[in-house]
C-alpha cells in the first residue's frame, strides 16, 4: 500500500512538473507548425511571464491581499484565484504582445531566408532578452510574491499533494481545454491548420498568412507566461536564466509527442515531467536535467516524427 | 616541401622565439595582455575548429564547449594522475623539455579523447539536419556537462585544480598555427570538396554517390579534436576547471565568432575571434571612463547584450557575416527549403 501511494505521489509530481513542460511544448509546437523553424527565444518569454507576474503582482496586492492568506478556505478560494487569475491573464496579455513583436522585428524579414537563419537570430533574441532582463532587473534571484497559499491539500491521506501543484494541473487542463476550442472550432484555428497544412494553398484560400503566424505567436506566448506564472507559485524564486532549461526540455517534450501536433506536444510534456521526477525518486537527482536529452537522442534515432507525429518527405 | 608546409614551419619556429625571448617579460609587465592573448589564442583554435562543421561542411552545431570540456578535463586528470610518471621517466619537473613533452602528451591525450566523443556524437546525431541537429549537438554538450558534474573522480561540481600552468605562447600559437594548417589543408583538398558538396546540397551530393555521412563525421571529429586541444591549453592556463565553464553560452561564444567572421571564411573567423575576445575588454574599459554615466555600465560590460545584437542584426543585414564569401554564401542563403 505504502509503494502504491509513493508511485501516485510520484506520478501526481510528475504530471504537474511536466504540465509546465506541456504548457510551453505547445509554443513550441505551433510556431514549428505554422512556419517550421525552432523558436528557441521560447523559453525565454516563459521567463519574461514568471517576471510580467512579478512586477504586476504588487499593482494587484493591496485589493486582492497577496500573501496574507495563510490557507484555502471555502469562504476565500474564489477570491483568491480570481486575484491570481487576473495577474496570469495580465502577464499573458503583456508576453503575447512581446511575442508578436519579436515575430514582427526579428522573424518576419527572414521568413523566405533558410531556416537556420532564422534558427541564429533565434538563439540571438533569446540570449538579448536574457540579458536585458538581467541587465535591468538584476542578474540576482527574486522572490516571487505569494499568489496562492501554498499548502497540503487536506483529506488525501498519506499523499501529499501541494495547493500550488493542483493549482498547475487544474490550470494547465483549463488552457488545454481553451487551447483546443481555439483551434478545433474558430475561424482563426482552422485558418492555423491550414496554414500548417500549406501555406501557400491557405494564403490561396484568402488567408491572411501574416495574421494567422501573429496569432499563433500570441497564443503560444500565452501559454508560455501561464507556465512561468504558474511555475513561480510553486518554487517562487525567479532569475532571467530561468527559461533556459524548462525551454529546451520542452522542446525536447514537443519533439516526442512529434512536433508540429498540438496534443503530441502535450503528452511529450507529461511524459517528460513523469521521466524527469521517476529519475529523481529512484536515486539519481543530479541526473534529472540529462534525461530529457537522453529521450531527445533516442527520439531523434529511432523516430524522429515522434510519437504523434506524421512523416514528411523531403522533396527536391 | 610545399608552401603551405613551409609558412606553418616558419610559423612555429616564430612562436617558439617568441615564446623563448618574450614569455616571461609579456607575462610578468603585461600580465593583463598577457591574458588576453592566450584567451584569444584559444578562441581562434575553437572558432577554426568550429567553422569546419558549421561553416564549410554547413552543418549546425551548438555544442562546440561540450568538446572543449572532454579535452580540458581529458589534459587536466592525466596531469594530475600520470604526470608525476612521465615527468619521473623523462627528467623531472624541473627539466623545461621534460615539462613540456608532458604537455604535448597530456594534449595529444585531450584531443584525442575530445575526437572519439566527436566521434562518438557525430555518428548518430549528423543523420540529422539544420535544427534538429542543432538541438541535438546542444542536447550533447549538456550531457557532457551533466556527467562531468556527476563524475567524482574530476570533482564533480567542487571544480578540479589542475597540476601544472604549461600553456605558454608557444603552445596556444603552435596549436593555431597547427589548426589552421590543417582546416585549410583538408578544406582544400579532395575531403574539401567532400565537406563543400555536402555544404551546398546535400540531396545533390547524396544523388552523385558521395557518403555525406562519412563527409560531416570527419569534418566532427576534427573539429572536436582541436576543440579538446583548445580545452587542454584553457585548462593548464586557468588551473581551475569547472563544469559551468563549459555551459551553453560558451558554445555560443563560439558559434558567434564563426557567424560574424562569415561562415566558410577562416581568415574571417579569425578576425572575427580576436575581434570580439579583445571587444569586451574594450568595453568594459571604456565603461569605467568619464564619458560613460555609470548607469550605462552594465550595459557595456554585459558581453551578451552585445552579441546578441549583433546576432540578430547580421541575421538580418548581412547574413554571410563580415568577410563570408557573398558568391558562394549567396545560393545557401537566398533559396527557401521547405514552403
Amino acid at each position: 500500500m505504502d509503494r502504491l501511494i509513493e508511485i501516485v505521489q510520484q506520478l501526481v509530481n510528475g504530471v504537474s512538473l511536466g504540465s509546465i513542460y506541456a504548457l510551453i511544448a505547445l509554443g513550441y509546437t505551433m510556431v514549428y507548425g505554422v512556419l517550421r523553424f525552432i523558436n528557441f527565444a521560447h523559453g525565454d518569454i516563459y521567463m519574461l511571464g514568471a517576471y510580467s507576474g512579478y512586477l504586476l503582482a504588487p499593482f494587484f496586492s493591496h485589493f486582492f491581499k497577496f500573501g496574507q492568506f495563510d490557507t484555502f478556505t471555502p469562504q476565500n478560494t474564489l477570491f483568491i484565484l480570481s486575484g491570481a487569475g487576473l495577474v496570469m491573464v495580465f502577464s499573458m496579455a503583456i508576453c503575447a504582445v512581446i511575442g508578436v513583436l519579436i515575430e514582427r522585428i526579428a522573424y518576419r524579414p527572414l521568413r523566405q531566408r533558410p531556416r537556420l537563419n532564422v534558427l541564429i537570430t533565434a538563439i540571438g533574441v533569446s540570449l538579448f532578452l536574457q540579458n536585458i532582463t538581467q541587465y535591468r532587473l538584476g542578474a540576482d534571484p527574486k522572490a516571487f510574491p505569494q499568489l496562492i497559499p501554498v499548502h497540503v491539500v487536506e483529506g488525501l491521506g498519506n499523499l501529499t499533494i501541494l495547493t500550488s501543484q493542483l493549482a498547475i494541473i487544474l490550470a494547465t487542463i483549463l488552457l488545454l481545454i481553451v487551447l483546443r476550442l481555439i483551434v478545433m472550432r474558430t475561424k482563426m484555428g482552422l485558418a492555423m491548420r491550414a496554414l500548417s497544412l500549406n501555406p501557400t494553398a491557405c494564403s490561396i484560400m484568402g488567408v491572411n498568412n501574416d495574421v494567422v503566424i501573429s496569432f499563433t505567436f500570441a497564443l503560444g506566448s500565452a501559454l508560455a507566461a501561464a507556465a512561468g506564472i504558474l511555475v513561480s507559485m510553486d518554487s517562487p524564486s525567479i532569475n532571467p536564466l530561468m527559461g533556459n532549461l524548462p525551454g529546451i526540455k520542452a522542446f525536447v517534450a514537443a519533439v516526442l509527442g512529434g512536433i508540429g501536433n498540438i496534443p503530441g506536444a502535450a503528452l511529450g510534456g507529461l511524459i517528460i515531467g513523469i521521466l524527469e521526477t521517476l529519475v529523481v525518486a529512484i536515486g539519481f537527482p543530479q541526473w534529472r536535467d540529462g534525461i530529457a536529452f537522453a529521450v531527445l537522442i533516442v527520439i531523434l534515432l529511432f523516430k524522429p516524427t515522434g510519437i504523434l507525429g506524421k512523416v514528411e518527405r523531403e522533396k527536391v | 616541401m610545399s608552401r603551405a608546409l613551409l609558412v606553418l614551419v616558419v610559423a612555429l619556429l616564430v612562436c617558439l622565439s617568441v615564446s623563448l625571448f618574450g614569455e616571461n617579460f609579456i607575462a610578468s609587465r603585461f600580465a593583463y595582455y598577457y591574458d588576453i592573448l592566450i584567451t584569444i589564442g584559444v578562441n581562434v583554435i575553437l572558432a577554426t575548429s568550429l567553422n569546419l562543421v558549421n561553416g564549410y561542411t554547413g552543418q549546425f552545431s551548438l555544442g562546440h564547449a561540450g568538446f572543449m570540456a572532454v579535452g580540458a578535463y581529458a589534459s587536466a586528470s592525466w596531469s594530475n594522475h600520470l604526470d608525476p610518471y612521465v615527468l619521473g621517466w623523462i627528467g623531472g619537473a624541473n627539466n623545461p623539455f621534460a615539462t613540456n613533452v608532458a604537455f604535448l602528451i597530456s594534449m595529444l591525450i585531450a584531443g584525442s579523447l575530445a575526437a572519439i566523443a566527436g566521434f562518438a556524437v557525430g555518428v548518430p546525431s549528423l543523420r540529422l539536419k539544420g535544427d534538429y541537429l542543432a538541438i541535438a549537438t546542444l542536447g550533447f554538450g549538456e550531457i557532457i556537462r551533466v556527467a562531468i558534474l556527476n563524475t567524482d573522480f574530476v570533482g564533480a561540481s567542487r571544480g578540479l585544480s589542475v597540476a601544472g600552468s604549461y600553456t605558454n605562447l608557444f603552445w596556444t600559437y603552435g596549436s593555431v598555427a597547427v589548426c589552421v594548417y590543417v582546416v585549410l589543408g583538408l578544406v582544400h583538398s579532395t575531403y574539401g570538396r567532400g565537406f563543400l558538396t555536402v555544404r551546398d546540397d546535400e540531396v545533390a551530393a547524396e544523388a552523385m554517390g558521395i557518403n555525406t555521412t562519412k563527409y560531416k563525421v570527419m569534418a566532427f571529429v576534427v573539429a572536436s579534436f582541436f576543440a579538446g586541444i583548445a580545452g587542454a591549453l584553457y585548462a593548464h592556463f586557468k588551473a581551475f576547471l569547472t563544469p559551468e565553464g563549459f555551459n551553453f553560452f560558451r558554445s555560443v561564444d563560439v558559434v558567434v565568432f564563426v557567424i560574424l567572421g562569415g561562415m566558410g571564411s577562416t581568415i574571417g573567423v579569425i578576425i572575427a575571434a580576436v575581434m570580439l575576445t579583445i571587444l569586451p575588454e574594450a568595453l568594459r574599459a571604456l565603461a569605467h571612463t568619464q564619458f560613460v554615466p555609470p548607469a550605462y555600465q552594465g550595459l557595456l560590460e554585459n558581453r551578451l547584450i552585445l552579441y546578441s545584437l549583433l546576432l540578430i542584426t547580421l541575421m538580418l543585414t548581412r547574413p554571410q557575416g563580415l568577410f563570408g564569401d557573398p558568391v558562394a554564401l549567396r545560393k545557401r542563403f537566398t533559396r527557401s527549403r521547405g514552403n
